[in-house]
Order: C-alpha cells, then structure tokens, then sequence
C-alpha cells in the first residue's frame, strides 16, 4: 500500500497503516501458531486478540479519523481481527483434538484382564434335549404330555398288553414300591419303567386324534456303572387318528431325525417285538457322523462301523393297549415309539461315562451353557 | 438261542453260496436278530499232539514252567534234541499248565495258527531258554464254552477221541459257525432248529420239510401207563419206552458238537439225546430210569408242604400251584422244569421211560419263578411249545436211543390228553395293507400265513385264519399283519409324514418351567441331575427332627441299596451330595440348582387296584388310580457355596450369603409374577436365624430360602456360608395368574423423601417397608437403603433407613401433599411398630 491519500484529512496514524496493520496481523497468527496447548492459545489469544491487543487498540483509533477514511480502515482493521479470531478458533480445535487423544490414550487399558467375577449358570443337557424334542413335536402339531414317576402297577403294565404272567414282564426290572403295611398283594406301584403309562393317561384322558410326545424319568434296578443308570430318561410318542399306519411312524420317525440330525437324515426298521405294539420295530438311526458312507464307514467309532445307531423301539399300538385305555380299535389306530435320551447325550458329546450325567460335577454342565 | 449253521444247512436246502453273514442279515430282518457270529475264527495248523515227556523247571520268579515234548503226528520236526525224553521226531513246546500229563491228547497251535481269542498268529518263540514250537491250548484259547475244565487250565481231549496230527479244528468243529440268535418271547417256536429252519426257508424262498414229520411215529398203546389228574396243566402226556441201552455207549461227536455249539453241555448218551431232540425239534422230554419208575406215572397239582429232591440235589418245598409227576414212591418231577433225583438215569441204567408232555406256559412260568429254577425246558414250555409235538419228540428220543445206545424201542406209546384246537382269527383282507402302510395283496398275504403253517379261508373280503400248532403268537388280526409285513420286509414301508389337526403347544405350565430354568441359569446357577434314592442317614444328616413330615418316605420293596430304601423327599440331599463331591473335586464355588420331583406318600395311601384290561377303566376307578399314588410335586432347590462374586483386579469377591438364596427365590417367583412374603422360619437344615419362609397371599408356605444350618454345612465338608432353597414348583406353578403385570404409571414428576427410623430389633424390615408402603396413596415405591446398630443406637434397637418415592397419578404433588404422606408414613410406622423417626 502506499501512503495515504492526500484527498483524505493528512492525519497520520500509525497503528492504522496498511504495513502496520499486516504486521501485527502476522504477528498474531505466528503466535496462534505457535502455540502448543491450550494455554498458550489463551495467552496468545489475549496478547493478540484481547482488549489490550495491537489491533484492538488500532481499533479504537478508528473513531478519530476523518469520516471518509473510518471505512477503509474500518475494512482494513475488521478483516485482520476476523483473521486473527478463526486462527485461533482453528487452532482450539486442533489443540482441543490432540488433548482429547492424549487423555484417551493415557486411559488405555489391558483388555485382557480377566473379566469373570460374574458366576456363569447353566441348565443340564438332559433338560435342554427333553426341550428340543417337544419343540420339534409341537411344531409338527403334537403335544408334550407328562405323567407321575411313581405309576400305577397297572397303568404302567396291564393296560400296556404286559399282564402279570406276561413273559415279558420279567425283562423289565422293575423297582416295585414296598407295600403299605407289607399287604401281601402288595402295593401296585412301581416306580415307572417306561413313559408308556403317560400315552396311557393320555388316551384315558383325551379324545382322538391324539398326538403327544412324553420325556421324562424313567427306571430300571440297574447298577450303577458306565453305560447304565437306575434312572434315566426316555421320550415316547403316540399317535391315535383315523387310518394311521407303520409308514406314517416311519414319516414321523424320519422328520424327527432330520430335524436333530439335520437334512438326509434317516431311519429303517428291523422286526422287533413289544407287548405294547403290533407290528413291533426296532429303528436305527442313520449313523450321523459317516452317514454309512462307504469311504467312512470302515472307520467311524460313533456307529461302531455299522453305519447305523440303534435309537430305539416302535410299532403300530396293540388294538389290547387301544381297548384297555377306552379308544375304539375299530375306528382308530395308531403308531407309538420311544428312545433312551442319556445315550442320545452321551454319544452326541463324546461322553464316556453315564454317570458323568448324574454326579452333578458343574464341569459336566458348564460347558453347555443355556443351551446344546 | 445258538443255532449251529451246519445242523442248520442240514435242515433247509440253503445255496452253498450264501454267506454265515449273509444268512444272519436276513434271519435278523426276519424278527431273529443275530446277536452275534460264534467260531470261524481259526485258521492254520491246529493240530492233536500226544505229550510224550515233561520236565518242569522252576524259575526265578517261582513260577515252574513245564518243557515238553509233544507228537504232532505229520507236523513232527524229525530231531528236537533240545527237548525232554527220547529224542523222537516231535516238537518242543513250552506251557505253564499242569493239568496234564504224559500220555495225554491235547490241542497244539503250531507256529502259524491264528487264534481269534488271543488276536495274534502263533509263532515259533524263545520264551525260559527254549524255542517253544507253538501252544498247548486251553478252551478259552479256543474260543469253546467255559466248563469245569477250563478253570483248570488246557484242554485235555478223550483218550483215544483221536491221533497225532489229526486236525482239531475238525475234531471240535471250531472252524463250524453258530448264530446266536435274540428270539423275541412271541416266537418261541424259533427255539429250535426245527422253527429256525422254516423261517429260514421262508425268508430265502425255499422248500421246506419239517423234521418232525420225518419221526416214524409209535403205533398203538404201550409205553408206560400214565394218569394225568389236572388236564388244565396238563393237556397232553406222551411216553415211550426203549430197553436194553448199552450204558456204556456215549454219544457220538458230531451230536457232541451240536450240542455244545448249541451252548449246552454233553453229560452222557442219554441226555445228550435228551436235550438234542429238544434242540432240533423244540420238545423238551425227559428219561425215567425205568427200573426205578414204580406204579402209573400220575401228574397233579401239589399239596401244600410236599418236598422234592430235584436233579440239582435241592430240596424243594412246593404249594398246590406246583405241577408234580409222581409214582408209587412219591414225587419223580416238577412238570415242566426240572426232574427228581429219585428216578434218574444212571450209570447202570438200560430201560428208560421218555416222557415228552405239553404244560400250560402259565403254570410253567410260575413255578420257575417261585423255585427260582430257570432251564432250557422251563424256558420253552413258558414262551409255549408246540402241543402237537409230544409224540414225535417222545419217538425221536426212543429212535436215537435205539440207533444210538443199541436200545429197543418198545411199540406203542402212551398218549394222554387232547391237543388243544387253534383258535381261528377273522379279519379284513386289506387289514395287512391298512395297518402295514405297505401295499400287501390279499395273495401274498395268504401264501405267506399258508407257509408259515395256517390253513387259511377266504370269504369275500374277509380272511379267516387258523395258527398252526406252534404258533403262540398269532391270536389277534395284527398279529397277522406283522407276519405278512416280515415277509413283505420291514425296509419297504413307506415314510409319510401324518397331519395332525393342530396342537395348543406347550401347556402354560410347562412354558413357566423353562422360563424358571433360564432365570436360574441367569442367576449364576448350574443345572444338576441327582439321583432320587435317600434314606434315614441322608435325612439325619441334614438334622430333620425326628417328626419332620420329610422322614415319611415311599419306600421300595427291591431297593438297591439298603441305605437308601426310598425315594427322596427334599431335593437338598441330592444337591448336598453333588455340593460334596464338587467341593472334594477342588471346585471353591458351587452353585447348582435342580428342578426335579420329591416323593411325598399320602397319608392315606391304599394299594393301587388292578383292573381288566377288557375295558376302559371308569372314572372312579381311574381316580382310585391316582389317589394311591404319592404327592410327587416338582421342586425347585439350590445350594450356593463359595463367593457369589469372585475377586478379581478390580476389586474383592463377595461370599455367599443367606440374602443371595432368598434374592434367588424371589427371582424365581418374580418371573412366574407370584407375589411371595417372606418372614422368618425355623426350619432344618436351615440356620435358626437365617431361614426365610416364602408365603403366597393365601398364606401358604411355598418353601424357604437362607442359610445352611453350619452344622449341615460341616457334615457335607462344605466351607464357608452356605445358601440354600428349596421351593415347591407346583405350588408357585399354580400360584402364577394367568394374565400378568398390568403397567400402570404416572408422567408426573416424582417427589423424594428418605426416613430413618430408630426401632426394636424384633421389627422385621419389610414389616416395616410395607407399612410405609401402605401409609398413603401417593407412596409409589418403599426400598430400604440402610441397617445400622451401633453407639448412636439404643441397646435393643435398630435404626432402618428407607427411600421413598411420592407421585400422584393425576398431578404435580405440592409441598402440602409431600408433607401428608410423610407424615401419614411417619405415624403408620408409629402406630404399628413403635418405630420413631431418627
Ligand atoms: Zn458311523
């Protein structure tokens, strides 16, 4: 800029000179740019920026001069102190980003403390199998039905076609309840063999179509040991309907493998023979692991090489069982089936030893969490 | 039931061709599941050998080993100079039995004999500073029945059976292969060759002839006179008689094989035959010494208090159920299951009465069971044998004793009784079809009920079949569908998944047990199973008083153990003991739940009735049922031991406490929406002043909740405070409204007040809580934030500091209002529990 115009009043005021004006200016920003904290903005910013600033007392000088000069350096002041004001608002931003990094940075931790103080629960995989198997009944339209562990003598034998000089009934063995008063007779209850006595109840207390799936407790006096238990747990099913058949067990049986299994999943029936069932079958699973593949099946431990796993025993309901429990064998027929769930368990997670279900050691439990 | 193939193969014309495996798979699809293939095994030079010298030599470890020189006939090695005795072509062999002798035959597993038994081939070895040349072989090794021999060490064969270097995977048959067959109680006709050979037949459509038709039969009276008093037990009784058998004879090899592949063992000519003519044709039989017979044979019922002396030498005390054979002298038999001492066949014995009879299975089945007295006749004539069969079976025991023991059979035979008829079954001609799901002709059905011995009419749509003789299974028209299906094949039915109509899910309560098994698994807790069998120790231990209702246990007749006579009435045994183990295992915190059923006899509990099944039991008779049977309500309980927080770095753990037991509880009927009370109790196990019962709005108590009694806790070796709970489920279950929580709140703003108030220790503070609770409209919530006793507190008192929350529905409380409440909350406290405000 050169000096000023001799049109305007020749009044010379320093601090207002375009050079002097620049000057401060850049002194400003330097020093807005110097500084490193927060602080240092603070100070600079009074320095330059403050009421005692180079430019604020420029400022002031303006209401001395000539009106026609007061615009121009007016102009001239305002645009350097807007200048000087975004510098420093600029660099409180950067300054207030650097700090804020530092301070998150120095609030660093190790994240692999361990975080566990809280004790974890978890629910028993007998309980959540017994679970995924009514819910894969229901959704298929059955029920869960369920029944007293201490069972009527007759409930669980005589209305199931094993009558007291049944053969058969001696391959059950059965854990009677002591008589009261040691009456000779003695006291007609057992402690349930099968969930059989719930399809019972269930005919006796529904009207067909009936379709119910019963998991539960059931017992047998075994020892203790590996592979057996006095208790246990078994899930059946039976079906009553207007012209029901072998192949609707079957269609049944197969959807349920397929639907703990997974999809291809199948069963086959060997002739087998139970009081309560007629035809009787004995139905094994497709091995879930090798899926009787030839080029795996040499070697597969789950399935013994066999390609199939034995899973449980079925057949059309004896019209006997139908007439004892007040369904007309004339009009309806049915389909019942029933497998252990222990050794579903134990053979699905590589479990080498029943009792290992029920020691209530929390390491068998805690691995499956809420759910398998 | 263990069917040797090559009797088997003599009976039924099977291909060459078809495999042991092949004809297992097919019988096992034909309802006789293989349980297992027997023998095969053996391969290479398993040979006879005659011991020509021993010489036992002690060893260092105390043990004498025997070195022996062995004649193996053609096997021989020309020189074994190494060897005991005279240098003659033999073999050296090492064996450390001594239950033989020189002179003795025995088995020799020369070097490359390969033994199932043992899984490995036999070499030629150094073993106690000889070159043993193979293996003197035990019957284990050889993978024959254990007898008394076998316990005793090697196998030592008859002098004279056989020579030197003759094959003894011949001699004993060991390269033949037996089915061990599982046949179901309905087929008991496969309890013989006789049966498994027609199924066979069927199952790979072929020709067959029944051996028993092969029995040239008596003609005529004779035999020996019989009288059968009880035709009910007794339908028909045959008897042959053959003198003048050669006592010396035994029964020659091949039947011996037969035999003892069948699993039976061979005693002497006589029963030898005996039990191979059961084994053939499924007819058990029995031979009187005839010499020692005297008078009519009569069967009848035993009077109560008569003995037998049984073959076993057992004396027997029987009841007027007992079926008995006797004669003049007394009682000769218990029909059916086992003979008398008195007449048995003995080493002198020359004539002999064969008795061959048919018994009702029911009265069979008894006695076995009430003598304890299982044998493979009584197994038989239990499951049912063919009634048809006394004579054949009687004339081909007396042919073989004639053929075999150079006997004569006497003509005639007597023949009591009358065959029972076959019962004939009607029904629809697509039943087969309908109940099978497999499309089963109305002529495929018929050829198959025909083959398996039914004579079969047809009228119309409708069969009429009469079971031949050995069928005891087939009476009901699915009895028939199943025969028709296990020819049409159990593979061939069709998967059709049913529809049915639409189901409710699961009940409302079984929805509320799975929600309560979340929130305790939510709560920290581990699921358990526990076994449910306790007895009086297991209660003392948890120190219930002597008339503590849970003493009163169902108690069973055949328990395991004697400790543990009954069924538990508390879950807490179960998971004191699962806390035990657990703890003795090294696990520092333990906190496990189960929900499971207690057992609880009804005061009044009678016999459970037995009905008919000829009918469905009416609902009267149905409740009779279930009133005999115990209360067997589902529980809910818990054991926490250890910290119920662990330390960590962040800061110290917590330990158990009897509040983490009743917060648990609270939370279980928190999610059921059951409003629970709680208030203190005394009850075991608890801890006197720790014990929390939980009461519903009707008053009833549904369980308790606190501390274990330290006592209880020290008897179960468990450290520290221990929590418990034990509620009853059911109870809550019911307890639970069907429709639950109904929100309700006011936008208003919320008004605060804190009160302290000083008051006699015995106030319980929720007592306290829901009296401010209660004092006026606008409290919304009472939470109690501070207990203290201590020098600004009199003896006596406590000081319970309480935040309340004040909020009207409708409007801003003024300061008018807020001083209402407190002060309405301030002389409620008052007024109830002489609490003054601190
Ligand atoms: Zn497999």
């Amino acid at each position: 800029m050169s000096a000023p115009n001799s049109d305007y009043d020749p009044v010379e005021v320093t601090p207002l000179h375009p050079d002097e004006v620049a000057r401060v200016t850049r002194e400003a920003l330097e020093a807005v740019a110097a500084a490193s904290t927060l602080a240092d903005l603070k100070q600079a910013r009074l320095d330059h920026a403050g009421d005692r600033s180079p430019l604020a007392l420029a400022n002031r000088e303006i209401g001395a001069l000539p009106p026609q000069a007061r615009k121009e350096a007016g102009q001239r002041i305002g645009q350097a102190r807007g200048e000087v004001n975004r510098a420093v608002a600029a660099r409180t931003e950067e300054l207030e980003a650097v700090e804020s990094a530092a301070q998150l940075a120095a609030e660093t931790v190790d994240v692999t403390l361990p975080v566990d103080r809280e004790v974890v629960g978890a629910r028993h995989p007998i309980t959540t199998i017994q679970e995924l198997v009514g819910d894969i009944f229901v959704a298929m339209g059955w029920e869960v039905a369920e029944g007293p562990e201490v069972e009527a003598e007759w409930l669980n034998f005589d209305a199931m076609n094993l009558g007291p000089d049944h053969p058969a009934r001696t391959m059950q063995d059965t854990f009677w309840v002591a008589a009261e008063d040691d009456a000779p007779e003695g006291s007609g209850k057992v402690l349930r063999t099968h969930t059989s006595p719930v399809q019972a109840r269930s005919m006796l207390t529904r009207t067909p179509p009936i379709y119910v799936v019963c998991p539960g407790r059931v017992y047998r006096t075994d020892e203790a040991d590996a592979t057996h238990m006095p208790v246990f747990h078994q899930v059946e099913g039976l079906a009553i309907d207007e012209g029901l058949s072998m192949a609707h067990l079957k269609g049944t049986l197969d959807h349920f493998a397929q639907a703990v299994y997974g999809d291809g999943m199948t069963t086959r029936f060997r002739p087998s023979y139970f009081p309560f069932t007629e035809p009787s079958a004995e139905v094994d699973l497709l091995c879930y692991v090798c899926h009787n593949d030839p080029a795996q099946v040499g070697s597969c431990r789950t399935c013994g090489g066999e390609g199939w796993i034995e899973w449980g025993g079925c057949g059309v309901v004896n019209p006997r069982v139908l007439v004892a429990c007040g369904v007309d064998p004339e009009r309806y027929s049915g389909f019942a089936f029933g497998m252990g769930l222990d050794r579903t368990v134990t053979s699905r997670y590589d479990i080498a030893d029943l009792r290992d279900l029920w020691d209530g050691d929390v390491r068998f439990t805690e691995p499956f969490g809420v759910g398998l | 039931m263990r069917v040797p193939v090559e009797w088997l193969r003599t009976l039924v014309d099977l291909p060459a061709e078809v495999t042991t495996e092949q004809l297992a798979d097919r019988l096992t699809m034909y309802d006789l599941k293989l349980e297992e293939i027997i023998g095969g095994g053996i391969s290479g030079p398993l040979t006879v050998g005659r011991v020509l010298a021993i010489s036992p030599e002690q060893q260092k470890n105390g043990k004498t080993i025997n070195w022996c020189r062995v004649d193996v006939g053609a096997q021989n090695e020309a020189s074994v100079p190494d060897a005991p005795g005279e240098d003659v072509p033999s073999r050296g062999i090492v064996c450390g039995a001594h239950n033989f002798a020189v002179g003795d035959l025995v088995v020799v597993s020369l070097p490359g004999t390969f033994l199932p038994e043992l899984g490995f081939e036999i070499g030629s070895r150094k073993t106690y500073g000889h070159v043993s040349d193979g293996m003197i072989c035990s019957t284990t090794e050889l993978g024959l029945p254990d007898d008394e021999t076998s316990a005793a060490g090697i196998l030592v064969l008859e002098p004279g059976s056989a020579e030197p270097g003759d094959s003894a995977t011949e001699l004993l048959g060991l390269a033949d292969q037996t089915l061990d067959l599982e046949v179901n109680p309905d087929r008991a006709y496969a309890l013989s060759l006789r049966g498994v050979a027609r199924d066979t037949a069927l199952a790979f459509d072929l020709p067959f002839s029944d051996p028993a038709d092969a029995v040239t039969l008596p003609v005529g009276e004779g035999g020996y006179p019989v009288r059968v008093e009880d035709p009910e037990g007794c339908p028909v009784f045959t008897t042959v008689v053959v003198t003048g058998i050669d006592p010396t004879r035994t029964a020659p090899d091949w039947m011996v094989r037969r035999i003892t592949q069948a699993g039976m063992r061979s005693i002497s000519l006589t029963v030898d035959i005996s039990n191979y003519v059961m084994l053939e044709l499924g007819q058990p039989n029995h031979c009187y010494d005839r010499a020692k017979v005297s008078g009519d044979i009569v069967v009848r019922r035993a009077a109560a208090g008569e003995t037998v002396t049984t073959l076993d030498d057992v004396k027997r005390t029987l009841t007027p159920e007992d079926l008995v054979i006797v004669d003049d002298s007394g009682i000769i038999g218990l029909a059916g299951v086992m003979g008398g001492a008195s007449t048995e066949i003995g080493p002198e014995t020359t004539d002999v009465v064969v008795e061959a009879a048919f018994w009702d299975p029911v009265t069979i089945f008894r006695g076995e069971r009430r003598h304890k007295l299982p044998s493979e006749a009584a197994k038989r004539y239990e499951r049912g044998v063919d009634p048809a069969l006394t004579l054949a079976g009687a004339a081909r025991v007396a042919e073989l004793l004639a053929e075999l023991g150079g006997g004569t059979v006497e003509p005639g035979a007597t023949h009591v009784g009358a065959v029972p008829a076959s019962v004939p079954v009607s029904f629809a001609v697509d039943l087969p079809t309908r109940i099978s799901g497999v499309d089963i002709t109305p002529d495929f059905a018929r050829d198959v009920f025909e083959r398996n011995g039914c004579a079969v009419q047809v009228d119309g749509e409708t069969f009429t079949v009469t079971p031949p003789t050995w069928r005891f299974d087939l009476n009901d028209p699915y009895d028939f569908v199943e025969e028709a299906l296990r020819s049409a094949g159990y593979d061939t039915v069709p998967s059709v998944l049913p529809t049915p109509t639409g189901g409710r899910g699961l009940s409302r309560n079984q929805v509320l047990r799975r929600r309560v098994g979340h929130v305790l698994a939510g709560a920290g807790l581990t699921e358990v199973t526990t076994l449910p069998f306790v007895g009086p120790a297991d209660l003392d231990r948890l120190g219930l008083p002597a008339d503590d209702e849970r003493r009163r246990q169902v108690l069973l007749a055949n328990p395991l153990s004697a400790e543990e006579p009954g069924l538990t009435t508390t879950l807490l045994v179960g998971l004191l003991r699962a806390a035990s183990l657990n703890v003795s295992r090294g696990h520092d915190v333990v906190e496990i739940t189960e929900i499971g059923r207690v057992f609880l006899p009804s005061p009044d509990a009678a016999a459970a009735p037995i009905y008919g099944v000829d009918r469905r039991p009416t609902p009267e008779e149905i409740a009779a049922l279930d009133a005999a049977l115990p209360y067997q309500p589902q529980h809910v309980g818990a054991v926490l031991v250890g910290e119920r927080e662990r330390s960590g770095w962040d800061g110290p753990g917590r330990a158990v406490a009897w509040s983490d037991a009743v917060a648990i509880a609270r939370r279980v009927a928190g999610t059921l929406h059951v409003e629970v009370q709680v208030r203190a109790a005394q009850v075991a196990p608890f801890h006197p002043g720790r014990c929390a019962e939980l009461v519903l709005a009707d008053g009833s108590v549904v369980g308790h909740a606190g501390e274990l009694h330290p006592a209880v806790a020290a008897e179960h070796g468990l450290p520290g405070r221990v929590g418990v709970l034990e509620i009853d489920l059911d109870q809550l279950l019911a307890a639970s409204p069907a429709i639950g929580p109904k929100p309700s709140f006011s936008a208003f703003p919320v008004a605060k007040e804190d009160l302290a108030f000083l008051v006699a220790t015995e106030v319980e503070a929720e007592a306290l809580r829901s009296t401010l609770a209660g004092a006026s409209e606008l409290i919304e919530s009472v939470r109690l934030f501070d207990v203290y006793t201590g020098d600004q507190v009199p003896e006596g008192q406590r000081s319970l500091a309480f935040s309340l929350r004040l909020r009207a529905p409708d409007r801003t409380l003024t300061d008018a209002d807020i001083k209402a409440a407190r002060d309405a909350a301030v002389q409620a406290a008052a007024t109830h529990h002489s609490a003054t405000l601190r």
